[in-house]
């Protein structure tokens, strides 16, 4: 099971915990992991990326492992550790406003 | 026996105050959708348990929230907000063209006859309509794409879509206000619109009486008449007798007239209400005192309300839809303010309370009268 961090405002949104979990098939990347996201939580969609283009919100940030892996390719395989379930993936609502 | 629901959207969150006729012991429920903007709460009158909120984030975008029990549950309907075609641009704050960009809605306003249709009034501006209680959105483009939108520039919170009317009496007219393009008018349900501006003056734009340009606050309409419209524009306060073909300014003695808010008591269509705010670079109420104004006249004479209101040291706002009336007699008045009051005036103005006092800042403010 893949596990995802959410902010806390889509944790009030969705109506769940900090950390869900999810089931991916095939490679898991961002876009397959946000797909499962969006599916299972549809009140999700449209807050993390655009609905029609599927374009990264631009005050989202992705990150796992400690590193910011917002920029790469949405089809890009996540490292290992987060495909294991080892290490999450963290999305985050980027510093802003003070 | 009857009782109000006052509807308040913060900066935070959505709460929900209600009372029973007397208006006088208040229960105060929420926050709802905590740390979110929530922009507008309304009810459908055709169904008083349904209820729409616009609900939106910097970072995570619209969200558009219906409860069918009064508020006490909500679920989330449709949040894709498309322009239809490719938009053009508009004029951007140092006269540039702009790409027209979705970023939120700031008002919505259901049907008087069907609970499952609503209109959503939008930044960047356009006019949104669902007819599925806000699962599905279609745009009616008409509006964006008059001949005059490429010329349509911000206000300093935005080209919003803040204000949308519905003729009671035909089910075609709609009058709606954008800032800083002003009024649109339409007759055949927004298939096509009209600028609704003549009269208006501007010393913000280089024709000062141009068709278009005019930075319209908010726009008020009493059910039984309306032909009869009050605005409160950036500066100056205004009234059409003529359905919006034309307006006259009716700030008569106000302090100032710069403001937000306007509204018409409901059981007298001469009697209105605004709260002068000092200047567009000050944005509070003068002398540090704050006054509603009433006019029994129709505007033109106007005296202040002070009553349970502070009269020194207060330096708040009230934002363009953070003021709402009820139906009872005598007639209830509210109104929310950026430093999160919200007063109650269950006696047409004439004495004030505050029903809370420390809310996040107050975005808007609608009322339900229950029975």
């Amino acid at each position: 099971m893949i596990q995802v961090v959410l902010p806390k405002n889509l944790q009030i949104l969705a109506g769940v915990g900090r950390v869900v979990e999810l089931e991916v098939g095939g490679t898991a990347t961002q876009r397959s992991v946000l797909d499962a996201l969006e599916a299972s939580h549809p009140s999700l969609l449209g807050t993390v990326r655009d609905q029609v283009s599927k374009k990264r919100r631009p005050m989202v940030r992705f990150f796992a492992c400690e590193e910011d892996i917002s920029e790469e390719s949405p089809d890009a395989p996540l490292p290992e550790e987060v495909a294991s379930g080892k290490e999450p993936l963290l999305i985050i609502g980027a510093i802003a406003g003070g | 026996m009857s009782s109000v629901r006052v509807l308040v959207g913060t900066r935070k969150g959505a709460f929900i105050l209600t009372a029973d006729a007397a208006r006088k012991r208040w229960e105060v429920e929420g926050p709802h959708f905590a740390g979110w903007e929530i922009y507008h709460v309304k009810g459908a009158p055709a169904d008083p348990d349904r209820l729409y909120a616009s609900q939106s984030s910097g970072w995570f975008g619209q969200v558009l929230q219906r409860s069918n029990d009064g508020g006490k549950t909500w679920e989330t309907g449709g949040n894709q907000f498309l322009y239809e075609g490719t938009p053009g641009p508009h004029t951007w704050y140092d006269g540039s063209p702009h790409p027209w960009e979705f970023k939120r809605v700031w008002h919505l306003e259901p049907s008087p006859k069907d609970p499952d249709m609503l209109y959503a009034g939008a930044e960047d501006a356009a006019l949104f309509t669902s007819t599925d209680a806000g699962q599905t959105w279609s745009e009616l483009p008409a509006l964006r794409t008059h001949q005059t939108a490429s010329g349509w520039a911000p206000g300093a919170g935005g080209l919003c879509l803040h204000t949308i009317l519905l003729d009671p009496n035909d089910g075609g007219r709609i009058v709606i206000a954008i800032s800083s393009a002003g009024v649109f008018k339409s007759d055949d349900s927004g298939q096509s619109w009209r600028p609704a501006n003549r009269g208006l003056r501007s010393n913000t734009i280089p024709d000062q009486d141009a068709e278009v340009g005019h930075c319209v606050h908010h726009v008020a309409m009493h059910p039984s008449r309306p032909d009869v419209l009050f605005m409160q524009k950036h500066w100056d306060v205004m009234r059409s007798d003529d359905g919006g073909e034309s307006w006259r300014e009716i700030s008569g003695n106000l302090p100032t007239d710069f403001g937000f808010v306007i509204d018409v008591n409901a059981n007298d269509p001469e009697t209105i209400y605004v709260v002068p705010i000092t200047s567009d670079s000050h944005h509070f109420v003068p002398d540090g005192k704050l006054r509603v104004y009433r006019s029994r006249t129709g505007g033109d004479e106007w005296e202040p309300l002070t009553e349970g209101l502070p009269q020194k040291d207060c330096y708040v706002n009230v934002l363009r839809d953070a003021m709402a009336v009820d139906s009872l007699d005598p007639c209830g008045v509210y109104f929310g303010t950026s430093g999160g009051q919200v007063y109650a005036s269950p006696d047409g103005g004439d004495s004030w309370t505050p029903i809370v006092r420390d809310l996040p800042p107050v975005l808007s403010v609608e009322v339900q009268t229950l029975s």
